[in-house]
């Protein structure tokens, strides 16, 4: 009998490996969807280490900000200035609680200015292991009510969607994603288009024909179209207009209302119910000076 | 006709190294919750690919061309399933590059940092056109470059960084 040298066994492995890989890759796009169960073993295997990792990190760089990176100062002069560094120490300790708590206040002053609309506060707890994708995990799940396809939102603006939802986490799929798309107009003409996203910082506003009137800084919200987002949400501002003669529509650079790229705590919109934006205005002195362009009370809940 | 195997496999004199057990499973999965944690906190941290370091290091070290393209295809169907991308995209990628991680493994010695700096960046590029051709032929997704300025920056940050990581690594190895 002929033995198979090794190397060939290893191909054949790699043959079938490989081949088996693009059998799974063939049943995803026919069934256009996601091999789920494998997902769900995946993300609630890696997400309690996710969560410990977060709280770690989390209170690793509080320990390093309130006290390790100020331990060469108190070594320059401990005796002078022990007092002060204990000061400095507790005021760096408030300061990062101060500005946490600012942050919680803000999402909470929207989510009582909207007590119409059933909305979940979530923490951002990691990201997505693929640097192309702009997807992060939040700390809620199909428990606390969560839906494939729900809106993400922070009082800024538009954040994501709900890209896949497991029994304790979710995945946010960013705005700012390439795969990603709002339906959005223009707040001066409320001509309608699409928001994509770039994988860059700014987004994309297209299908907005060239004879339409748009200037820079002008704000963009959602239109409601898209069967996601509540209309008249702030999706972001104008931020570069270019237009191309062989092309009907212009192509609009957009700069997120939202901090995509610094999230800590978002809002999940357990339905998708319109937001009377002017309430938040009312209740926030800041958030109408930040939006300059009065939103139109929203239509009347679906 | 006489049976004659003929010896492929690692070279007599590079060593093949084994690892105290847990080394492995531990490292694949720090380094998949390090990917997904830094880049939420850290914008630079995108160039960052954790996981492929893991993958070609133990490739690499183990030196057999089996072991390494299943590390491989775990490593990179995990972050599939953690990622928003089909699941095989970076399975597929993974599984090559152990593959050949393993066989270069077996046949020069890959201890010296300038050699792994250069293996690094040969195969994070080698593993990025794995990606974007299954990505854009085979799936029909949106067609991305195979190279640019940015990859080659993040080409050149992972091979820097694997000479650190890889000396980390280096510490878990079983005294031979």
């Amino acid at each position: 009998m002929i033995a198979i040298p090794s190397r060939h066994k290893s191909l054949t492995l790699l043959a079938g490996v490989i081949v088996a890989q693009l059998l799974l890759l063939a049943v995803q796009i026919k069934r256009q969807g996601q091999v789920r169960l494998i997902r769900v073993w995946a993300v609630e295997l890696m997400s309690p280490v996710q969560r410990a990792s977060s709280w770690v990190f989390y209170n690793l760089g509080h320990g390093w900000g309130n006290y390790v990176s100020l331990r060469h100062t108190r070594e320059d002069d401990q005796a002078l200035h022990a007092e002060l560094d204990r000061l400095k120490v507790r005021n760096a300790e408030l300061e990062g609680r101060a500005l946490e708590a600012d942050r919680l206040a803000t999402l909470l002053k929207f989510r009582d200015a909207h007590t119409d609309v059933p909305m979940a506060a979530a923490r951002v707890i990691g990201g997505s292991p693929d640097s192309g994708s702009q997807i992060v995990y939040i700390d809620r799940g199909s428990r606390d009510g969560l839906k494939r396809d729900m809106g993400v939102i922070t009082p800024d603006g538009v954040v994501g969607k709900l890209f896949a939802v497991y029994p304790d986490t979710s995945q946010v799929l960013l705005m700012g994603d390439k795969e990603s798309g709002v339906g959005a107009m223009l707040a001066g003409t409320r001509t309608q288009g699409v928001v994509k996203g770039t994988s860059k910082p700014e987004l994309l506003m297209d299908y907005v024909s060239n004879d339409t009137k748009v200037s820079v800084g002008e704000e963009i919200y959602s239109s409601g179209q898209d069967r996601i987002y509540p209309k008249d949400l702030p999706v972001g501002t104008v931020a570069e207009i270019t237009t191309d003669r062989r092309s009907p529509f212009m192509q609009i650079m957009v700069k997120p209302s939202a901090h995509l790229d610094r999230l800590e705590e978002v809002l999940v919109l357990l339905t998708r119910q319109d937001l009377e934006m002017k309430k938040e205005s009312e209740a926030s002195p800041a958030a109408e000076q930040a939006s300059p362009v009065p939103v139109k009370a929203a239509e009347s809940a679906h | 006709m006489e049976n004659t195997d003929i010896y492929i496999g690692p070279e007599p004199h590079i060593e093949v190294h084994k690892y105290y057990s847990g080394v492995v499973p531990a490292a694949v999965v720090l380094a998949l919750v390090l990917q997904a944690f830094f880049p939420v906190h850290f914008r630079w941290a995108s160039y960052l690919e954790l996981p492929l370091l893991v993958t070609l290091y133990f490739a690499l070290s183990k030196r057999n061309p089996s072991s390494g393209l299943l590390l491989g295809m775990t490593i990179g169907l995990l972050q599939d399933s953690l990622s928003g991308t089909p699941i095989g995209l970076y399975g597929i990628a993974k599984t090559v590059v152990g593959f050949f991680g393993s066989s270069i493994g077996g046949r020069i010695d890959v201890e010296h940092p300038v050699a792994r700096f250069l293996l690094t960046v040969v195969f994070y590029l080698f593993h990025r056109v794995l990606f974007v051709m299954t990505s854009s032929f085979l799936l029909a997704q949106r067609r991305e470059a195979f190279f640019s300025l940015p990859i080659l920056i993040a080409a050149v940050v992972n091979g820097i960084l694997a000479i650190g990581v890889f000396s980390l690594l280096d510490r878990f190895r079983k005294p031979s």
